[in-house]
């Protein structure tokens, strides 16, 4: 097996936490305005590990079912996002979301219409921050809804990728008031990785040189 | 008199945006680091410190926390919470603690009221 060195410098790792942490923080803002209560985000964990671990990182912290929103993206950078929360907050989740109004039976027939909409919005929201913040573009593949524990939501079906390295990317989130919570997660493969290393060097530099007129162009937050 | 103003993020990148930011809009004024709430604390307690800009979103206590513990000690120190997280209970709890809110990323426009709000303030107050 060939491994490739991609480990990041203690400066590529913090701006990398940093734009994850912006575009997750606008990511909660749409969150917060469409289940209208407060929504609590923990710090970002970033880590290269294979796909296994990635799973069990997961799967460690959730025994029970999972649902997960994912968007494959590519363009400057690709790679794979996962909106996931217990089975069991799906349909709270719903009713969050499009209102208290909704029967059991309405929520369960609009579930995957609405769970993909409510992850197109959260996952766009925390990717094209991203995206605007290394001034670079990103195209979001259709969100399609998974179901299943930790390793079938990170499994690899391809199995020249399964056996490589990722770099992994989650936050959690809680919203008290509803008991709900989940996480965001981000998944890149190595050739991406090394894209996305060179986008973050130029963001650094464009930090260390230039004018401070970082995300000028992006001024809604 | 000089002024000192406390910069304090978990990432240190974004204390090199903001300390660039902050001394594009007042060179004059001395800048020190902070990398979590307990370090702040730590360097508000050993020096004077007189604005105080902190990041929300920070592994330990967070931004709101510290701004409150500021607030307590300083009630006159003009303090800003950077976030990109403009979730209303967040607002409205860094105006409770009379704490300005900053967008994340931070510009020079995103900053310039607070920072001259704050400068008009220490004018009349730092004698």
């Amino acid at each position: 097996m060939i491994r490739i060195d991609v480990a990041l410098t203690t400066l590529e790792r913090d701006a990398l936490t940093e734009l994850v942490n912006i575009g997750v923080s606008r990511a909660a803002v749409a969150l917060r305005k469409m289940v209208g209560e407060y929504v609590l985000l923990s710090v970002p964990a970033v880590e290269i590990i294979d796909h296994t671990q990635a799973a069990s990182l997961i799967g460690v912290r959730e025994s029970a079912e999972l649902v997960a929103v994912r968007q494959d993206f590519s363009g400057a950078f690709a790679g794979r996002a996962l909106l996931i929360f217990p089975q069991s907050n799906s349909l709270e989740l719903i009713r969050a979301v499009v209102g208290e109004e909704l029967t059991p039976t309405e929520a369960a027939d609009m579930e995957n219409e609405a769970l993909a909409e409510t992850g197109n919005i959260i996952l766009n929201g925390c990717l094209g921050t991203m995206a605007n913040m290394l001034r670079r573009s990103l195209t979001l593949s259709l969100p399609e809804v998974l179901r299943g524990d930790g390793s079938t939501l990170f499994r690899e079906t391809d199995p020249a990728l399964a056996e490589g390295q990722v770099l992994f990317l989650y936050i959690n989130f809680f919203v008290r008031r509803r008991n709900l919570r989940g996480y965001i997660a981000m998944l890149m493969d190595i050739p991406s990785l090394d894209a996305l290393k060179r986008l973050i060097q130029e963001f650094i530099d464009s930090v260390m040189n230039d004018e401070p007129d970082l995300g000028a162009d992006d001024a809604s937050g | 008199m000089a002024i000192t103003v406390l910069l304090v993020d978990d990432s240190k990148l974004a204390r090199i945006v903001t300390a660039k930011v902050v001394g594009g809009l007042q060179p004059e004024w001395e800048r020190v680091e902070a990398s979590n709430a307990e370090e702040a604390m730590g360097v508000v307690a050993a020096r004077e410190i007189d604005v105080a800009l902190i990041d929300y979103n920070m592994p330990g206590r967070n931004g709101l926390e510290l701004a409150a513990d500021l607030r307590a000690m300083r009630p006159d120190m003009p303090i800003a919470v950077v976030t990109a997280n403009v979730q209303d209970e967040i607002v409205s709890r860094a105006r409770a603690i009379d704490a300005a809110f900053v967008g994340k990323p931070l510009t020079p426009e995103g900053l310039r009221g607070f920072i001259s709000g704050a400068a008009l303030r220490l004018r009349v107050h730092k004698v």
